[in-house]
This record gives structure tokens, sequence and C-alpha cells, in this order.
């Protein structure tokens, strides 16, 4: 207890020296928590991209592709499906809701998406949070477009604004729907998931904006273009629809069947599964990203084992007073662990506090700007690690200058000049 | 007739101490200081009186001889009760640079109390109401919860003196502690030193001759010392 005191106030006497330190090893912890939280927020931003939706089901071909296209508007779906197939499952005795998904039509490189009042209703993610409007009402009539909250923020688009969708999914689109203009009817609220990032419209209205088009191109120059005629208007193909069981149970007799489905072939994903699996490939960059964060609190340890063994010198004196008063020769070795422990310890609880403070401080500017639900994220078993791993580092690192000061109070005894 | 002697507060007994194999830098045949006298062992510098009392303190061992301390055989107690021994029986005074300069004076004066339970346990008052009455009598009072560093270099000896002296520690020894004080100074500092000693053996060192009236007896290192001749 009296060598804890000694190895306090020697501390407190050497203010600044302590004082940059701390700070130095306070910064790395914040480095390495800071990066583990915002992995963590991102995963659980990612994972809660879509939720109770049991499978997703699109033609035949991978798994993630069709995660990509389907929830988060990434690259083209490899094929369409019927409509007709989807009306077979949407009618299916074990399924409870399903949303029609058709892609490839863009705007200003935001993906338009072509569904039905179900995606209102039924899309959830993160948890049970489902679709809400800020503004206006959802898409039905031809030409409605909603809108995600982030397009409406980014392009300054309001209710009643008329705007020009291009055709295909590229930000520079060379074919666009000068005919057929959509009206903004609404505006999603925040979701901080790519659904902010699309523009939804109705099935229809998609096909009403090909209408006349044959194999994906639109009638010739001087060609006459057929007028619009709503009643003709169907849907044949969609590219992609998600699906809600009626029990959990039955999701793996349903993959099976749609899998097996002989009209057509297709191919279905548990979004949960798919997702850990696309986190997965996703996640070498944050162990990348840790390590970098763990080779800067590595500086910062060493930094500290610096400031220590640089004071040793001048510290002789002061061992030889010691030994002289009678401390044992392990109570100095004692004394230089608990420094460099206590430095550890204050930096790493200074480093951790300060990333919960500045997470909590900016937790909605964060959430509305990057889409991490930081909220969500508590203390975690690997945060705990990272500080038991700093403490016994620290202590560790420290036993060098504890043992260069035991050494000193042996070699030199009373005799310290 | 030496049963009527009390035993001495220290004896060595064919010492020889080298630190390196080859030359031995302390060779002496027989030391002894009286219990309850004070002593003044001269020695000019680099003859080994630093050595000399790390032996007697216990710090270093003797690779030949006996070093007996307060009745107690050093060369056969452990490297920690040689510590205890010295933290709770033995008050030293360095040349300069004595105090642990992160802790107040009152703190440097209490030190060796904090350390070791008996020695605190030979103080019947509460230990703040000793270092204060210590610190009165050193004429200190007015600094103990100052930063020894605010301290001229007399008064940091004194609280030397001070922290050598609390919880009677049998034997006080004292490595040149008035050289880098001038002449005036150096008398206070004597005078105030042989006030508090309350019977303790003190062995004091210095290359300074002139100072040997002060004290009950006069040794020379260099004529104890076989290696120095």
């Amino acid at each position: 207890m009296t060598i804890l005191w000694l190895a306090l106030r020697s501390l407190r006497a050497r203010t600044l020296a302590t004082s940059l330190t701390v700070f130095s090893i306070a910064l790395s912890v914040m480095l390495l928590v800071g990066v583990d939280r915002l992995r963590s927020a991102t995963q659980a931003g990612f994972s809660g991209t879509i939720s109770h939706t049991d499978l997703i089901v699109g033609a035949r071909g991978g798994g993630l592709p069709l995660l990509l296209s389907s929830v988060f508007h990434i690259g083209a779906a490899s094929n369409n499906i019927k409509w007709e197939s989807y009306q077979h499952f949407a009618h299916h005795r074990a399924v409870a809701w399903t949303i029609p998904i058709s892609i490839g039509d863009s705007y200003r490189g935001f993906p338009v998406i072509a569904t039905d009042d179900n995606f209102y209703q039924h899309y959830q993610f993160r948890g049970g949070h489902g679709l809400s409007l800020a503004e206006g009402h959802q898409s039905h009539e031809l030409f409605d477009v909603t809108l995600g909250a982030t397009i409406a923020k980014q392009r300054g688009l309001k209710l009643g604004d008329k705007i020009v969708l291009a055709h295909g999914i590229e930000e520079k689109s060379i074919l666009d729907h000068a005919n057929t203009p959509f009206t903004v009817v609404g505006i999603l609220a925040q979701t901080a998931t790519p659904v902010d990032r699309s523009l939804y419209i109705t099935l229809l209205g998609e096909e009403a904006m090909h209408f006349g088009w044959s194999g994906g191109t639109p009638p010739a120059i001087g060609e006459e273009v057929p007028k619009l005629d709503p009643s003709k208007l169907q849907v044949d193909e969609i590219t992609s629809f998600m699906l809600g069981a009626k029990s959990r149970v039955s999701t793996l007799y349903l993959q099976r069947e749609i899998d097996t489905y002989k009209p057509e072939p297709l191919t279905s994903i548990i979004p949960a599964y798919t997702l850990q699996e696309l986190w997965s490939l996703l996640d070498y960059a944050d162990t990348a990203l840790s390590l970098v964060s763990a080779a800067v609190l590595v500086v910062g340890l060493l930094a500290m084992l610096i400031a220590l063994y640089t004071a040793l010198n001048e510290r002789r004196r002061e061992i030889a007073v010691l030994r002289a008063v009678g401390l044992h020769a392990y109570q100095i070795f004692l004394l230089f662990v608990l420094e460099s422990t206590f430095i550890a310890a204050i930096g790493t609880t200074l480093g951790i506090a300060a990333v919960y403070a500045l997470l909590f401080a900016l937790r909605t500017t964060i959430e509305t700007h990057f889409g991490l639900p930081i909220a969500q994220v508590g203390l975690s078993p690997r945060v705990e690690l990272y500080a038991a791993a700093t403490l016994i580092s620290a202590a560790i690192l420290g036993l060098i200058p504890a043992f260069g000061a035991y050494r000193n109070s042996l070699v030199d005894g009373l005799n310290a000049r | 007739m030496t049963e009527a002697v009390p035993p001495p507060a220290v004896e060595l007994t064919d010492v020889r101490f080298s630190y390196t194999s080859s030359k031995p830098i302390l060779s002496i045949e027989s030391l002894i200081l009286p219990a309850g006298l004070r002593t003044f062992l001269h020695g000019p510098s680099g003859s080994g009186k630093t050595t000399l009392l790390s032996l007697i303190s216990g710090i270093l061992t003797p690779q030949q001889g006996g070093v007996q301390v307060l009745g107690q055989q050093l060369t056969k107690l452990s490297p920690g009760k040689r510590d205890t021994l010295r933290g709770s029986s033995i008050g030293y005074i360095f040349q300069t640079f004595n105090l642990i300069p992160y802790l107040t004076v009152a703190e440097n004066i209490s030190i060796p109390c904090r350390f070791h339970p008996e020695r605190r346990a030979r103080i019947a008052s509460p230990l703040g109401e000793e270092v204060a009455r210590l610190a009165k009598r050193l004429d200190l009072d007015a600094h103990l919860d100052a930063p020894v560093t605010r301290l001229s270099t007399g008064q940091q000896q004194r609280v030397a003196i001070a922290r050598a002296v609390i919880g009677s520690p049998a034997l006080i020894i004292a490595d040149e502690p008035t050289s880098s004080l001038d002449t005036d100074r150096r008398d206070d500092f004597l005078t105030l030193l042989d006030e508090v000693l309350q019977g303790a053996t003190l062995l004091f060192v210095s290359h300074d001759l002139s100072l040997a009236s002060h004290f009950d007896q006069t040794l020379s290192l260099r004529s104890l010392n076989g290696a120095a001749q």
C-alpha cells in the first residue's frame, strides 16, 4: 500500500511527462476501441439492412449477387423471373407476404425500384423497424415516385417535383425516359439503409416507361411511338422478390420448393445467412484496420517505456535514498511496475471514456450521415479484452525499467551519484 | 571484566571485500564501534568509506569475514532481513541529495516509519506529532508541507537528520554529511545532530580531520584498511 502511495506521488511530481504518456496511451486506446465500436456499429447496421424477411428469390444464380442486387441495389441481376412464377409463390399457402422488386432504371446514379404496396407495408430493417413516410404518400399512380430520404436531401427534391428517370443503372446513362416524367409524391423517413438511396415507383409505372420498347431498346428515330394506353400495361417479369413465410419452420421447405421449381430455374436465399457471408468478406478490411490500431497502441506503450526508462538515470539518487530507508530491492522493482501499470490504467480508462463520450455526443450525426446505428453499440467483451491487454502489456513493458531500477539498486547500493 | 562491557553496536572481523575478483577494496582485521559512542571515522576520498558503510548497513556483503550489527551477524541474514534491519534500526545521512524529490518535508521525515512498523512502534505519540516535534527541534516547522526542492542545502541536511533519528534507531550512519555546508552551518549541524541522538551509536565519516574533536573516538580508515596500505 505504501509502495502504491509512493508510486502515485512520484507520478504526480512528474506531471507533464506523466500526462503526456497518459495522453499518448489514451489516444491509442481510443483509436483501437473506436475502430472496434464503429466496426460493431457497421456490422449492426449492415446486418440490420433487412430483417424479418425469410427468403429472397431471384433467377438461378449466386446467392451473393442476388442479395447485392435486391437489397443493396449493387450490380445487375443475372436474369428476370416470370410474373407467373412470382404469382405462384405469392399465393402459396405457406407464404404470408411478398415484395416484388424490379430494377434496371436509375436517377442520377440512384437506383429506381419498381415495387408495389407490399414494400411499404412489409419491408423491415434493424429488428422490427418498418418504413414510414416523412412527407406525402407512397406511389400509387403510374407516374408517381417515392424518394429515399438521402436522395430528397442531396438532390433538393420536394413533393410535386417532376423528374426524368434514366434507363440502365449507370450514373451517366445515355438513354433517358424524357417522355415519361415522374412526379414526387412521397419522401420516406430516414432508415440508414440502402432504402434511403433508392427511388420507388410502381411496377406498372416501370412498364409505362418502357412502353413501345422492344428488346431493351426504345423506338428508333422516326419510328412511330405507340400512344400509351394504361389499360394495356401488364407486368411480365420482375427481377426478384422478398418473401415472409407464415411460420419460420416452413422457410426451409419453401426454400427447397423454390429451388426445385420446375417451370423456371430459381434461386432463394435466407438473407441473414447471406448477409453473414458477405460480412465475413468485408471483415478482412476490418482486421487490417484493427491491426493498424493495435500497432498504434504498441507505439503508445513504447512511448511510455521510453519515458520511464530515460527517467531511470535521474532517479538513481532517489533509489539509493529509498534503499537507505530500508526498502527491499523487490519493492523498488514493484514501484516501477506500479508506475507503468498506473499510467496505462489511467490512459485506458480515459481512452475508453473518450470513445463513448464521443460516440454519445456524435451519435445522431453518425447515424444520419453514415447510417451506423451507434445507439445499439454498448460495451463489449472485446473492449474489456483490449483494456486488459493494454494493462497487461503495460505491466510487462514496465518490467524493463523496473528491472533497470532493481539492478541499479543492487549495483549502486547507497553510492549513487 | 569483559562481561561488564555492553556488546558493540558494530563489529567487523577479518572482513575482505572487492567489487572485482582481482584487488580487494577493503581488508579490515577488526573494527569495533562501542554502543552509545560517537565515532569519527576519517578517510580521504576514494579510501573505501562508502563501501565500508554499505557493508555495515547490509547493502553489500563481504566475500570473507563477519559483520555484526546491533547483535545480528549480517552475513547470516537474507538480503530482505538485512533491508529490514537497516530500515528499522539504522538511520542514514548522505553527503547530499538526501531527500525523495516528490515528497514533502514531513513525508520525507516520516518515510522510514511508513515502511517499518517496528520503527513506528518506538514512537509513543502519533506519527504526525513526532514529525512536527522533530521539525520544530530542527527549525524546520515552517516548511513541513513544502516540497523539498524549495529548501536550502542546510535545511535539506536537517531534514536528513530528522529522517535518520525518527523512531530512535540504535545506529546512525552519516556519510560526509557536512561537506556541502559552510563552516558555520557545519558546526550548527553537528550540534543539532548531537542533541537529537538520544543515546544512539553514531558513525560519522568524513575526510575533514578538523571535525574529530566533536566525537568520542576517532578511527582512521587508512590504518584500519589493509588493502589501502
